[in-house]
């Protein structure tokens, strides 16, 4: 499905990939694993169109597709999400209309009729009741006074309701308390299927308790430097990086 | 970001869609302004003596006066005698009978622009008075508004036939020395709408003006007065565009209004002047003052203004709160893309006990538009308990606009509570990534941005209009995206 091949990206001259090399089946869940500054939300960034980011060298295909080709909202049609790290908010926008906007435009490109809004309504609560957001956060400013747990549970909330054929989740478990955190879990395994494949970019191993991954990657410095099984989550949880000749940015920086 | 600013500057190009002219013959006075000049203009109107006084008392005082340059905008001086300040489709009779005997080619025009005249076609619950140039072509829903006692007519009318009450309130509110704009208009003004609402009417629809200029080198001067007696209560709109001509028009507009005891007006403009093109050549120079009385206790003006058009704009529709528990509004949406420029606000003079006001301003600046929100809020010495609530907040899109925010404040009583909340934001990167990756163009992020932070003025419009309000700001931003 996704097939990256020696992929550089940088950002006001920064190279912050230096080649990443990766391949990812339907139905496959990969975790990306790395320290702080490593490039795990560059990649996701680069992935999804951010144009923040300079891709230098390499190439991506989706579905025989060039992706890099493609502008972000093209991407977006083609079935590649992002759930952001930090999601920005819209003020004014009711994040009704932000979605039905969005899953519209995604029908519009399938050569679908357009939701009406009580058609709309109705399936988007009873997507929102699944990853437990009262039906009243519809009808709110897009992430407008969220708290951080309610702005990660609506990003899964998009995936339910936009059904990607790739989603990226970038370190979604950040900032969750337990109990987020296993609605949160819900939400992804419920989006588990034989055609769709999921990226997930985390710093801790903890999400993979509850979301097992079928690979593991570790990416430092640029470079996925090590593959392994869902085992190789345990091992770095056990001996952190250091084993790996990899330095935790944030460990020596604080 | 600078991919971002390139889509947002492709988005704001679109053609100013009411940019037509209509051909029609015309009697148009030759450029130029003098005594003689108004006296003809009056004498073309039939008016009666003590209005052609009025207006050269006006206009001697205006002589005097000195063209305001402390607004935060800039353009070529303007040669008042090189402007003809009469232009009107000419007549096959003395005055129209009914709408049969207008021009077709009027009524096309104001088909053209969304505005059917003709009786089955009427917008329902809208009475209409089209103004084209310096006339009043007409007014639809008469009888049945005549009928609740409802005065709605041209200020040409009115002065024929209801002149105690024009005499009476015209200029009650904006003197003819009040400023500069406001002095040429009471000198030369040509037409414009009058209202009266008798007392205890609720008025049965809304009532709306549509102007248009579309002769070239002319002003557009027009006069409009609203009347609402005690208990009565009126909701009023105008809407105005004009065609697209390399030279800057004058559109130097006053409007009074009037609200007596427990009296409501709500007046709401969607102002679509040309407002020039992309290089900053030609468009309006919207300078008008707009003010209200709410003399009466209780009494309630409220001003809703989206202003998208206009090369520059010069405008502060005020209220003063002399009755006690009076109420002032003003919610505002200002646009300027390309070169255009806007320095406007508000004025909230309290005078009574207990009055209060809200402004809610939201100015947008996209490409290289400039927006100033000017705005006083002044609690005189026996405005005991006064209360003020003011929020201006402004969006920029790209990295070449601006935005400037002007506050004054003047309070002579202690007992007052003043409170001023301001913001700036632009329509950031991460708003249209997200946007973006959600599958949504581009074009109809920034739209969808834009009107979110609009949202808290379009809810003050009436219904039909906030839509339509929505999808001009849509238009006005096409080619933004930069």
């Amino acid at each position: 499905m996704l097939n990256i091949k020696n992929l550089h990206a940088s950002v006001g001259g920064e190279e912050i990939l230096k080649g990443i090399n990766l391949e990812i089946k339907a139905g496959e869940i990969h975790a990306i694993m790395g320290p702080n500054g490593s490039g795990k939300s560059t990649l996701s960034q680069v992935l999804a169109g951010s144009e923040t980011f300079e891709v230098t060298e390499g190439e991506v295909t989706f579905n025989g597709e060039n992706l890099l080709d493609l502008e972000t909202e093209e991407r977006a049609r083609e079935g590649v999400f992002l759930a952001f790290q930090y999601p920005v908010e819209i003020p004014g926008v009711s994040n009704l209309q932000f979605l039905r906007t969005a899953v519209n435009s995604m029908r519009g490109h399938r050569g679908e009729p357009e939701m009406n809004a009580a058609e709309f309504m109705k399936h988007a609560r009873e997507v929102s009741m699944q990853v437990d957001l009262d039906p009243a956060f519809l009808k709110r400013g897009v992430n407008e006074g969220f708290s951080g747990g309610e702005k990660k549970r609506n990003e899964i909330l998009q995936a339910l309701l936009l059904q990607p054929k790739l989603a990226i989740l970038d370190e979604t478990d950040s900032g969750l308390d337990i109990d987020a955190l296993h609605v949160v879990s819900d939400g992804v395994n419920a989006l588990r299927a034989k055609d769709r494949a999921i990226l997930m970019v985390t710093h801790y191993q903890r999400l993979l308790n509850h979301i097992v991954p079928d690979y593991v990657h570790v990416l430092a410095d640029g470079k996925i430097v090590k593959s392994g099984g869902r085992e190789l989550a345990y091992e770095l949880e056990e001996r952190g990086y250091g084993w790996l000749n990899v330095k935790d940015k944030e460990a020596t920086a604080s | 970001m600078a991919t971002t600013d390139k889509e947002v500057n492709e988005l704001v190009k679109q053609e100013y869609e009411h940019g037509f002219v209509t051909d029609i013959e015309s009697d148009t006075f030759e450029p130029g302004l003098n005594e003689d000049v108004i006296a003809r203009l009056s004498g073309i109107k039939k008016e009666p003596e003590w209005m052609l006084e009025w207006r050269l008392k006006a206009y001697r005082r205006w002589l005097e006066m000195d063209e305001p340059n402390w607004a935060q905008v800039g353009y070529p001086k303007i040669d008042y005698n090189s402007i003809s300040y009469y232009s009107a489709p000419k007549r096959k009779e003395d005055m129209l009978q009914s709408l049969d005997e207008v021009d077709p080619e009027l009524l096309k025009t104001y088909e053209k622009l969304g505005i059917p005249l003709h009786e089955r076609e009427q917008m329902a619950g809208v009475a209409v008075d089209a103004v084209f140039d310096s006339v009043s072509i007409a007014t639809t829903f008469k009888e049945p508004l005549a009928k609740a006692g409802v005065i709605f007519c041209s200020m040409s009318e009115a002065i024929q036939d209801h002149p105690e009450l024009v005499k009476k309130y015209l200029g009650s509110v904006v003197p003819s020395g009040d400023n500069f704009f406001a002095g040429l208009n009471s000198a030369v003004f040509s037409d414009g709408t009058f209202v009266y609402i008798p007392k205890g009417v609720r008025c049965p629809m809304e009532l709306s003006t549509y102007f248009r200029i579309n002769a070239a080198n002319t002003g557009q001067f027009e006069r409009t007065l609203i009347i609402a007696e005690d208990s009565s209560y009126v909701s009023y709109l105008e809407g105005c565009t004009a065609p697209m001509r390399d030279e800057n028009q004058l559109h130097a507009a006053v409007v009074e209004l009037v609200a007596l005891d427990d009296a409501q007006i709500k007046y709401s403009t969607v102002q679509n002047w040309y407002p020039g093109d992309e290089n900053g050549k030609g468009g309006i120079f919207n300078f008008v003052t707009k003010r209200g009385a709410a003399i009466g206790k209780n009494s309630k003006i409220s001003w809703t203004q989206v202003e998208t058009g206009s090369a520059v704009t010069w405008k502060y529709p005020s209220v003063i709160l002399r009755g006690d528990n009076s109420v002032g509004e003003f919610y505002s949406v200002a646009l300027t893309n390309n070169y255009q420029q806007a320095d406007t606000g508000t004025k909230m003079i309290h005078l009574g006990r207990n009055t209060s006001s809200t402004i809610i301003s939201k100015g947008i600046s996209a490409s290289n538009g400039s927006n100033a929100y000017r705005g006083l809020v002044k609690f005189g010495p026996g405005a005991e308990g006064a209360r003020n609530f003011t929020q201006c907040d402004s969006l920029l899109i790209g990295d070449r606009c601006g935005a400037h925010t002007f506050p004054y404040i003047e309070s002579k009583n202690k007992s007052g509570i003043i409170e001023h909340e301001a913001t700036t934001s632009k329509v950031s990167d991460e708003q249209m990534f997200l946007c973006r990756q959600r599958g949504i163009n581009p074009e109809q992020a920034v739209s969808m941005i834009v009107n979110g932070f609009c949202k808290e003025v379009f809810k003050e419009l009436p219904m039909e209009f906030a839509v339509e309000a929505g999808k001009l700001l849509e238009v006005s931003l096409e080619g933004s995206v930069g």
